[in-house]
């Protein structure tokens, strides 16, 4: 028997609302959520703007133990999974048949760069002070603990893994979720990923090699993906879950299958640690094997959701991925990317995005690229530049490259075709 | 056709010696390689002695442009996948160009990279971070490398499931082979040691504070009182078995099984996880608890935590659980984190492929109710090895490895 992955639930935390309802809005608005950081001092750095999640852990059924215990972005990964698991609205499962993998970037950097300061009296001692390290700092270390968290909050006792991918990990943990249900390891996995690396190592870390944008003036208008006026991306936080169970599993107790993980795939460029290969050649394969695995060709794409960083490089990397990946189609189907709307929050952006791809199958809308005014000249596709657009999505590729040369993809299908 | 996964090779850096000869000689010899560290003073961390690689020059593995750009656990990483193809006899140049990925587990990043450039943020201001601390310091450092240094364009990833990770990235890779890939690397290498870091592993509260090499790391003993850190990992070459054997490589063991679930930081509950765990990595590899001759410890050295493993294996293995040959080779140079279930995988595969168990260093009055393996390297016809990991956050993983068919004539 072939086991498939449907979607059965969605949570997000993204910048400009907390749930599914708020996000959705800001995409089809096309409002963007961008602006000067507010989460510490940032004078002093070259980019001082980021798309900031106006977020009280409070608000949102977490305690104050669970504050102290979890970083931020364990907090925003909690309340995504405790939307996208009400959703799902399974009915006493087997928990040693639940599983659990997460993504993230660079997972515990608020929680280590805040306790850091403290014990090094501000950079002044190599040799910290443990007495003025707190409690729940050996949680801060490795990104496993934002599976673990996941994990007790929704009583998984099958596999727990996390993903760390840098900015692909948020599509490989989905993908990688998906093939734990396919591969029998699990019936129902809650997959996602979650960031929050808007702290001043991170921050410092991109205005070292100038990969983010510096319109500080503009802090609304300055994530431009494909247009010849962008200057770089504009970090982003937030977190995605989703819910995937296996389809007759979800079929049997009546649940929606909102869509299907149908394929995943990934490629190492093999060329560069932050450098992008000019022909994308191997974005292009991801994407094909993706397609390939979910039993679709490159003509029955209907919505492309890009990786659409906003960097020279990768915008002209992945025009070219799609064309080499689509031949003539791609310059017939769209192809939007949501980081103008809610900035790039690396590890977590591309369950982010497949949230988004989700919501978009199911209200037959495509997302819009905010902020495209002036097209460069190499970016010749159709970005749905500024207002959302009307159309029936069957099939939609999501697309997603980062640091380390790690090129992913996955597929989404309608779940009525399979 | 046969679609098995083999291991053909492997690499290693470990406390105890640098490629796989020294490694296993110092294995089955009982070395121990625990000692202060001579990075810096451990002491007010409550670690007196940690299992550090002394002889590691990274210039021998890693080429001057991208050492600077690296941490030492992308240095031993990289060293590591060297020796892993050197080992198996396999060119990646003469595979396909998407044939061949890498899979690494990671549990903490390139800290001491990352410590020297957050102080400088923190004393000097932003403009004083590097350009490299983007690629030196996140968990994924490994395999972005290794995949750049040898030219592997296939699937890649990494996972981050403390030290259960380092098993569950094996299952991972295999998982790519059933899926069109023909050739993995994949393990984990760590490199824990900055202050900041081993003052945020002071947290876990799992650490010895012994300062006697012979005493600080004991577990399943009376005396366990916390495992001794260290660094150092193994990358292995795992290849369909088909494709191995057309080309002439052998095949020294089936990466037969993988089972993980996930009990929560309460390790009593942990005796459920892993026992269940060991059941799904037994039935996927067609084998029955009966079939084990050998279990390779996640030995935490935690006395509610060895109990639990002990639970587990009675539970596995019924009355044979006092007679099934255990073992914790590293005992002797210590937990490398996601580096550390790599390298008993090295070790299961060793004791398949030579018939010998390598001991428990420094272990001497066990409690009796595992047959624990120790001062002598034992004799023993392995054909089935049960190797288990549990993670700091609550998974329980296991693998299985196995002898491989013998060739059958065509």
């Amino acid at each position: 028997m072939i086991r498939r992955a449907v979607v059965t639930g969605l949570g997000v935390v993204a910048p400009g609302g907390t749930g599914t309802p708020a996000f959705w809005d800001l995409l089809t608005a096309g409002r963007t959520a961008t602006r000067p950081i507010s989460l510490f001092p940032a004078s002093g750095f070259r980019s001082r703007i980021a798309a900031e999640c106006d977020f009280d852990p409070l608000d949102h059924g977490l305690g104050a133990a669970d504050v102290d215990r979890m970083d931020r972005y364990a907090q925003f990964a909690a309340v995504a999974a405790d939307e996208a698991w009400r959703q799902a609205d399974l009915c006493a499962p087997d928990p040693w048949r639940i599983g659990v993998c997460m993504g993230s970037a660079v997972g515990g950097t608020t929680v280590l760069e805040r306790d850091y300061a403290i014990t090094s009296a501000e950079g002044r001692r190599w040799l910290v002070d443990p007495s003025r390290a707190s409690r729940f700092l050996h949680r801060a270390l490795s990104p496993s603990a934002l599976a673990a968290e996941v994990a007790e909050r929704v009583g998984a006792q099958g596999p727990v893994r996390g993903v760390s991918t840098g900015c692909t990990a948020g599509l490989d943990a989905v993908g990688h979720g998906a093939r734990l249900v396919e591969d029998g390891r699990a019936d129902v996995v809650v997959a996602g990923a979650a960031e929050s690396p808007i702290s001043p190592i991170t921050v410092a870390c991109f205005d070292a090699i100038r990969a983010t944008s510096a319109r500080n003036e503009e802090p609304a208008t300055a994530a431009r993906p494909f247009d010849r006026d962008r200057d770089g991306f504009v970090l982003g936080e937030g977190a995605a879950v989703l819910v995937l169970e296996e389809s007759d599993h979800a079929r049997r107790r009546g649940a929606r299958a909102l869509a299907e993980v149908g394929g995943f795939a990934t490629r190492s460029n093999a060329h560069h640690m932050t450098g992008l290969t000019t022909d994308g050649v191997e974005l292009a394969e991801a994407a094909c094997r993706a397609l390939e695995s979910a039993r679709r060709s490159a003509a029955d794409v209907d919505y492309v959701n890009a990786h659409g960083s906003g960097t020279r490089q990768n915008d002209r990397h992945e025009t070219a991925a799609l064309k080499r990946a689509m031949g003539r189609h791609a310059h017939e189907v769209p192809v939007s990317s949501i980081k103008s709307m809610v900035g790039h929050s690396l590890g977590a952006i591309g369950a982010i995005e497949l949230v988004a791809c989700v919501l978009a199958m199911v209200h037959g809308v495509v997302p819009p690229t905010a902020n495209l005014r002036t097209p460069d000249p190499e970016c010749d596709l159709d970005y749905v530049p500024g207002t959302a657009r009307e159309r029936h999505l069957r099939t939609v590729l999501s697309l997603g490259s980062g640091f380390g040369g790690f090129q992913s993809a996955v597929v989404l299908t309608d779940p009525a075709r399979s | 056709m046969s679609r098995a996964a083999v291991v053909t090779g492997s690499g290693v850096v470990a406390p105890t010696g640098i490629g796989v000869d020294a490694f296993w000689s110092a294995a089955v010899d009982g070395r121990s390689a625990l000692r202060p560290s001579v990075r810096f003073d451990s002491d007010p961390y409550g670690v007196a002695l940690v299992g550090e690689v002394a002889d590691f020059e990274a210039a021998d593995w890693v080429e001057p442009r991208i050492a600077v750009q690296t941490d030492r656990f992308t240095h031993f990483a990289l060293a590591a996948a060297s020796m892993a193809l050197r080992d198996a006899g396999l060119d990646p140049a003469t595979v396909p160009p998407f044939g061949i990925g890498v899979m690494t587990a990671s549990y903490s990043g390139g800290v001491e990279f990352g410590q020297r450039e957050i102080e400088r943020l923190w004393r000097d201001g932003p403009t004083h971070v590097g350009p490299y601390q983007s690629i030196a310091w996140f968990y994924a450092a490994g395999s972005g490398q290794i995949s750049i240094g040898h030219g592997l364009r296939g699937p890649s990833g990494v996972l981050v499931a403390d030290e259960a990770g380092g098993l569950d990235v094996v299952a991972a890779a295999v998982d790519e082979l059933r899926r069109g890939a023909l050739a993995m690397l994949v393990g984990g290498a760590e490199a824990p040691f900055s202050p900041f870091a081993l003052c945020c592993q002071r947290g876990h509260g799992l650490l010895s504070a012994s300062a006697e090499p012979t005493a600080a790391y004991l577990p399943h003993t009376d005396a366990a009182a916390g495992f001794v850190p260290a660094e150092g990992g193994a990358m292995l070459v795992v290849e369909r078995e088909d494709v191995a054997r057309r080309h002439g490589r052998r095949g020294l063991a089936v990466v037969a099984g993988h089972g993980a679930t996930f009990t929560g930081t309460d390790l009593v509950r942990s005796a459920e996880g892993l026992c269940r765990a060991a059941r799904a990595a037994l039935a996927e590899a067609g084998a029955r608890p009966e079939d084990v001759d050998v279990v390779f410890l996640d030995a935490l050295a935690d006395r509610r935590g060895d109990d639990a493993e002990a639970r587990a294996l009675r539970e596995l293995l019924g009355v044979r659980a006092g007679r099934v040959p255990v073992t914790a080779p590293k005992t002797g140079y210590g937990r490398c984190y996601a580096g550390a279930a790599p390298l008993d995988v090295v070790a299961a595969v060793l004791a398949i492929d030579r018939g010998v168990v390598p001991p428990t260093p420094n272990v001497d009055r066990h409690r009796p109710e595992l047959d624990l393996v120790t001062r002598r390297a034992r004799e023993v016809d392995v054909r089935t090895a049960l190797v288990l990991a549990r993670g700091l956050t609550g998974g329980n993983s296991a693998l299985v490895l196995r002898r491989p068919e013998p060739a059958r004539q065509e």
